[in-house]
């Protein structure tokens, strides 16, 4: 049998960049690895804006509303995309160590949990672009949509709806440490909870007015303002944007301590060593 | 943050009254033990004695309730993190991804364990455990005896001072096991690396372990060395003294109950 002893003495960096990098590494790995899995990230971005994309076409002829702004639906379900995918994207993530029955190895290495929040959030931002560019490049040829055309208030609503995005996915995938998979429904489902509140596709006068509250507690009701705001009345609205900003840091922090807790309550209860199928 | 306080000509691992409750379940009731360094020490016990509790904690995968736990001279209640880029752990309960190669998996565990000239690392690794010509295979596509080698080789790819098995050969066929078990012991012989090994194969135990813990219902019921304990129960081997330990426990809860 060959010998074990290493050429040179063992180094071991202590950095949080090189842990953060491995966690990426290993999902870039993964992706590279299943075409499917690509072509699913893409799929449901690209099949929502050719849905609403054709009715927004027969809308155009049909609604004032409609005819004020061209992209408004269409901006709106890539913008909604954004907030979905990157939630998924987070939560999904972490359920693939779950599958895998990865997560003893993780949690036993130097990993540290807000490490792997970090990591999560990174890999959660390359899914969320490689789902939702696609589609956003081919609202141009089919609908004659240039989303791009927002300039830097789409950036604005991407990274606030990006952070929501995380915040939510931080809090659902705490749920998915304490209660395992039997609460892997919520990773699919969860989001949808705040869909008909948040004005995606319609302002929030249009909601009950004891609606209003929750509504503007959510910061994803700002950016589909501001949205609306740009399209409509060609205005940016900084008080929007601020107030997205105020409510995203809030969410992250919650959901970062909801996600730590939940840590915490796993490694007291023994099942950090016991996820998986 | 703050270093706890390194003690390195101490045992690889000090245990002093510790203890873990799971609401009313006691796992593991107010042991104490130490493993020297470069020792081989086996953790045995029934289904149920707190094996695998006792090495989660050792882990840092499972709080403690109370008690003290010293590994490699660190305190880990204190500073855990300090300890664990030393430490490994390998079980065959414990998968590595399967849609990713042995050589993925092996360059992710590396940046984990903030290691450098991983490629040179990961080729002595494989070539030490027999898996060059696996090294792009996915984990998903190995068999039993395989996954157990790539198991290790992660276990292995920071050279750790401490390693903790957990039933190491559990469901390999026997040429597997022996294999694994030459390789531990030219391991611990290479490299002076302390073991502690849970396992329910007492031939495996008698062959590679300096020290024995027993333990049954969350206590260490005897210690000592395998000759020791095999004569101080005056049996013809481990199995025997293992299988006396645990039905003693079970007469006692029999007269107990009566």
């Amino acid at each position: 049998m060959t010998s074990v002893r290493p050429r040179a003495p063992i180094v071991r960096h202590d950095s949080s960049w090189q842990r953060i990098w491995g966690m990426v590494l290993r999902n870039l790995y993964l992706l590279r690895s299943s075409w499917p899995r690509l072509f699913e990230l893409a799929y449901w971005p690209t099949f929502s804006l050719l849905i609403w994309g054709f009715l927004s076409s027969f809308l155009m002829t049909n609604s004032s509303w409609i005819a004020q702004a061209a992209g408004v639906l269409i901006s709106a379900v890539l913008l909604w995309d954004v907030l979905f995918r990157s939630n998924l994207g987070l939560a999904v993530t972490f359920l693939e160590e779950m599958w895998s029955r990865n997560l003893g190895q993780l949690f036993i290495s130097p990993l540290r949990p807000v490490e792997m929040i970090a990591a999560l959030m990174v890999i959660s931002f390359l899914r969320t672009v490689i789902s939702v560019l696609p589609a956003a490049l081919l609202a141009m040829p089919l609908f004659g949509i240039w989303v791009f055309d927002l300039g830097a208030a789409l950036a604005a609503f991407f990274f606030n709806l990006l952070v929501m995005g995380w915040a939510v996915g931080l809090f659902v995938t705490g749920l998915l440490l304490r209660m395992g998979l039997g609460a892997e429904g919520i990773v699919w489902t969860g989001i949808f909870l705040i869909a008909p509140v948040t004005g995606i596709y319609y302002p929030i006068s249009a909601l009950p007015e004891w609606l209003h509250p929750i509504s503007w507690s959510l910061p994803s009701t700002y950016v589909f303002e501001g949205m609306r705001a740009v399209m409509f009345e060609k205005i940016f609205r900084w008080d929007l944007l601020m107030g997205a900003i105020a409510l995203n840091v809030v969410y992250l922090v919650a959901g970062a301590a909801a996600f730590l807790y939940f840590y915490g309550v796993a490694r007291e209860r023994g099942l950090l060593l016991q996820q998986g199928e | 943050m703050r270093s706890a306080p390194v003690d390195p000509g101490g045992p690889a691992i000090a245990v002093a009254n510790l203890v873990k409750r799971f609401d009313a379940v006691v796992a593991v009731d107010d042991i104490s033990f130490s493993v020297a360094r470069g020792s081989v020490t086996a953790l045995l016990g029934g289904n149920g004695a707190g094996k695998t509790t006792t090495l989660a904690m050792l882990l840092g995968a499972l709080k403690p309730t109370s008690g003290e736990i010293a590994v490699l001279g660190v305190d880990m209640r204190a500073d855990r993190y300090a300890v664990i880029p030393k430490l490994n752990f390998s079980s065959p309960y414990v998968a590595l991804p399967g849609r990713l190669t042995i050589a993925q998996n092996l360059t992710v565990f590396a940046h984990l364990y903030g290691l450098d000239r991983i490629k040179e690392r990961i080729e002595r690794i494989a070539e030490a455990l027999e898996l060059t010509d696996l090294l792009k295979t996915p984990v998903g596509k190995l068999s039993a005896g395989q996954k157990t080698r790539a198991g290790l080789a992660k276990a292995l790819i920071n050279e750790p001072e401490l390693l903790l098995l957990d039933e190491p050969t559990a469901s390999l066929d026997p040429d597997t096991a022996d294999w694994i078990r030459s390789y531990f012991e030219t391991y611990t012989r290479d490299t002076g690396a302390t073991l502690l090994l849970a396992s329910h194969h007492m031939g495996e135990v008698e062959r590679l372990c300096d020290h024995v813990l027993m333990m049954r219902r969350g206590v260490i019921a005897d210690r000592g060395s395998p000759r020791e304990l095999i004569m101080k129960y005056g049996r013809a081997n481990l199995e025997e003294v293992f299988l006396d330990i645990a039905r003693e426990g079970s007469a006692r809860r029999q007269m107990a109950a009566q």
